[in-house]
């Protein structure tokens, strides 16, 4: 009995590694401190009626941005341990199995569980707020989406310590990643946790199309909205075309290694290509899913700071439209080298360039944004700037990437790594830290340390060029891609040595920002006016933090830049008198979305270890949840005319 | 007094049907639609993988072996009918008649239990009495996912409908209890639009090819 639970117990943990009883030790201490810390303090009340049990689009997007960081955290360990395996010839700090599963980790955390909940925190926070809204459209649903998403990335994390981590790629190619070469549960916590998660993001992606399309402000035409509303409704219908392919893709590979079908098998007539296809028809529009949200954040601060209003904003918004149609259509250049005939490589290589025509449109139109502005160097402005330069390397050598001979040399070195990484951290990373520095004061109503945030900035751009410019050269030189180690003598030392310092560096860059959210907690800069930028958008219109109502009178519109024509008319004394207050409809709280995802949770888990006996109660928990809230009746209330009075007040504007 | 969450366009809705007088409703409808263009892009994805598959026998049983015209007819009259009883529920929905839109969706959902039950029927006789089974080759395995998650669909419609029905008899027709109704009438009809491509792309095909 006692041999069997142990072997059970040795079976179920990961063992072996000095590390993993590290993350033990580490997961076990801080679940311990937040419990205790919580039952001191007395605050799971709290908790749960303000946070677990909200349905408020600025609280969820909170959520998702504390998660979003703890998971970049987590991302940027692997990428950390990655660095130091590489640093030098035959090192053998993690063997080849482990180094497999970190860059496993780190990519699919990286995009899923930080890039996405980031960007949707970000929207969360913004789009209704932009549009003068009360809330997006379906609140419990927004709740819903975020308990998918953070059980969907807490299952997926939950492998490193029980029962191994996935170690196939986070592209996580078939034949290997099937049941037959790759035996155990790691594969199977990719494809449930990253499943979870991935219903949550098709539930975003409907929910912020139907509150752009239905709930803007009186007025606000399509062609008058702020520009990172356009970018999320243009990214929604992505997400709402694009997730469903994922869905079945990574369906289909689950029943392959669940229930023996032969999806993506070598034997009986399955298809491993299926996969890579499947997989990069949802994969190439993601990475614009997690891009254009950026390219808007990053037009909201560019004229906010140059102190103009944004150039060519039909051209914009048309070339977001055009990049968003071709992204469908150049899912196969990820594998030109998988042997398809000439003409079908030559349509993919073309409508790939095609890409750079819209971007290069967008790129010119931030400079002319800048040109002859009276440029403010904001922390989020030099995010915003450093993205112009930097991105655009990344974008030129795709463009390289995306001929089809060339990519025969290119394909799967280094080189294509410093490639996307270009983007995606020169992009998106830049993106989300510049909205994050500009919404900081609309989430919580301080500022973030300005001096502190520019040396994060500067040592985190500067670090980023550290590491990643010399990596391209390290392609060429021949070094592939997930390679544990490489022997001495090939020329590659010096430059792995100095991409590493560049690592470490960008860690210095993250843990001064994360110490600067800190810092700024207790004397950050207190944001009185609603305004501290000067913006030129609906969401500075109301104070910070926004009320739960976010406006006691819904704004009217009549203009682009709909703040900036507000502040001008009101210089001009043409500010119309205010009308009396009405009660105001809200949705309840509800504990459902958080109960439905623990169902979920535990469904999923049952999965990852084929213990139907977990698995399918857990299921049978989660239809039950979705009954229930649909017997659900009373789920509105009214806020009073008082309580408004009170709260608007509280800020000075009870005109 | 409304139902509504965010009263931000008044506008004259007493023109609308019951179901879009209310602006919650009118927004859920506009999402279910939307709702429905990923479903249908879930099951291209699944139609373009049998496709891809179906050639893919591995030595094992093909679809001229398998399929019967018998069953397959029978699946979709059923179905087809009760897509048209389903309509007739919309309609009774429109005159506000309580009576007629629950009997309609008890005969719908009656009709779906029948098509469930013909096609277990049909799996149990391909698995059982054939030996083609899900894992015995990609075709097979392609069959069984896209049928199943039509099917699966069918079964969730028919709790689903339940669930309304359960409603409505306590509510009656409401602006709430109509929208519901009518939106799980968007659902069934598209199951019904899935089917036809079914017998097109499954059936059919597989009979000439």
């Amino acid at each position: 009995m006692i041999d069997s639970i142990k072997s059970f117990m040795g079976w179920f943990f990961v063992t072996g590694d000095p590390m993993i009883y590290g993350a033990d030790a580490s997961i076990a201490l801080v679940s311990i401190g937040i419990v205790a810390v919580l039952t001191y303090f007395k605050k799971w009340k709290w908790l749960w009626e303000e946070w677990l049990t909200t349905v408020d689009h600025k609280r969820i997007g909170i959520m998702y941005i504390i998660a979003a960081l703890l998971m970049l955290f987590r991302g940027g360990i692997d990428a950390l341990m990655m660095r130091a395996q590489l640093t030098l010839p035959n090192m053998h700090f993690l063997d080849a199995e482990h180094y497999n599963q970190v860059f496993t980790t780190h990519g699919t955390i990286m995009i899923i569980f930080v890039a996405m909940p980031f960007i949707f925190g970000l929207m969360n926070i913004a789009v209704p707020l932009q549009i003068g809204a009360r809330d997006v459209a379906y609140p419990f649903l927004n709740a819903l989406s975020f308990w998918f998403f953070f059980v969907g990335a807490m299952l997926f994390n939950l492998s490193f310590v029980i029962g191994g981590s996935p170690d196939a790629g986070w592209s996580s190619y078939a034949p290997y990643a099937g049941a037959e070469l790759n035996p155990g549960v790691g594969q199977n916590y990719y494809l449930i946790g990253v499943q979870i998660s991935g219903i949550g993001s098709l539930a975003t992606g409907i929910n912020f199309l139907v509150t752009i399309l239905k709930m803007r402000a009186p007025g606000m035409t399509l062609f008058k909205m702020p520009m990172f509303t356009w970018s999320v409704l243009i990214t929604s219908v992505i997400v709402v075309f694009a997730f469903p392919a994922f869905t079945v893709a990574l369906a289909l590979m689950t029943i392959d290694r669940l229930f023996g079908a032969h999806f993506f098998t070598i034997a009986a007539g399955g298809s491993p290509m299926l996969w890579a296809n499947l997989f990069w028809f949802w994969g190439h529009p993601e990475v614009y899913i997690v891009l254009l949200p950026v390219f808007g954040i990053f037009s909201e601060v560019i004229a906010t700071f140059a102190h103009k209003t944004l150039f060519g904003y039909a051209v914009m918004v048309w070339s977001m439209i055009a990049i968003s149609v071709l992204s469908f259509i150049t899912w196969l250049h990820h594998f030109f080298t998988m042997g398809n005939t000439a003409p079908v490589n030559a349509f993919f290589s073309i409508s790939t360039m095609l890409i750079a025509i819209p971007t290069g449109v967008k790129i010119f139109n931030w400079l002319f944004t800048l040109n002859k502005g009276r440029i403010q160097f904001t922390t989020p402005m030099l995010w915003a700037l450093a993205f112009i330069p930097n991105f655009t390397i990344g974008g030129v050598t795709g463009v390289m990437l995306a001929m089809a001979p060339a990519d025969y040399q290119y394909h799967n070195s280094y080189f294509l790594v410093a490639h996307f990484h270009s983007t995606l951290i020169a992009g998106t990373v830049f993106g989300i830290f510049c909205g994050l520095h500009y919404w900081w004061p609309k989430m919580f109503g301080y500022l973030l340390d300005e001096r502190k945030g520019k040396w994060s900035f500067w040592i985190f751009m500067i670090s980023f060029n550290v590491c990643f410019m010399p990596m391209y050269f390290l392609g060429l030189m021949g070094m592939t891609r997930r390679m544990y180690t490489y022997p001495a003598g090939l020329g590659w030392t010096p430059i792995n040595v100095v991409m590493t310092i560049g690592a470490v560096g960008m860690g210095v860059g993250f843990a001064l920002m994360a110490w600067n959210i800190i810092w700024s907690a207790f004397y950050g800069k207190k944001d009185t006016t609603g305004d501290p930028w000067g913006g030129r958008t609906l969401e500075w219109v109301t104070a910070s933090p926004a009320p739960e109502y976010n406006f006691a009178h819904i704004p009217e519109v009549s203009t682009r830049d709909a703040f900036t024509a507000m502040k001008e008319e009101k210089e001009k004394g043409l500010a119309k008198s205010s009308k009396p207050y009405e009660p105001i409809h809200m949705p309840n709280n509800t504990g459902i979305p958080v109960i439905m995802a623990s169902f979920m949770f535990v469904a999923g888990f049952g999965f990852v270890f084929e213990w139907y006996w977990m698995g399918i109660p857990g299921l049978i928990g989660v239809i039950a949840c979705m009954i229930a809230r649909s017997f659900v009746y009373n789920d509105h209330h009214y806020i009073s005319i008082d309580e408004i009075k009170r709260t608007e007040a509280a800020t000075g504007r009870l005109s | 007094m409304t139902d509504s969450v965010l009263r931000l366009h008044e506008r004259d809705k007493s023109s609308l049907p019951i179901e879009y007088s209310k602006e919650e409703g009118d927004l859920r409808i506009v999402g279910f639609w939307i709702f429905l263009a990923a479903e249908l892009v879930l099951f291209g994805t699944l139609f373009g993988t049998y496709l891809v598959l179906q050639s893919h026998t591995a030595g094992g049983p093909t679809a001229k072996d398998l399929f019967e015209i018998g069953p397959v007819m029978a699946e979709t009259i059923v179905l087809l009918v009760s897509s048209f009883t389903c309509g007739l529920s919309t309609i009774e929905l429109r005159r506000h008649n309580t009576k007629g839109l629950i009997a309609w969706l008890i005969v719908t959902i009656l009709l779906g239990l029948v098509f469930v039950g013909l096609e277990a029927n049909e799996f149990y006789t391909y698995a059982v009495h054939e030996g083609a089974t899900l894992s015995r080759s990609a075709f097979l395995s392609g069959f069984f996912v896209l049928l199943g998650t039509h099917g699966c669909h069918v079964s969730l419609g028919i709790v689903w409908i339940i669930g309304i029905l359960l409603q409505l008899a306590k509510r009656g027709i409401t602006p709430v209890t109509a929208r519901k109704a009518f939106m799980v009438g968007l659902y069934w009809h598209f199951l019904d639009v899935v089917w036809i491509f079914i017998f097109t792309a499954v059936y059919l095909t597989g009979w000439v090819i």
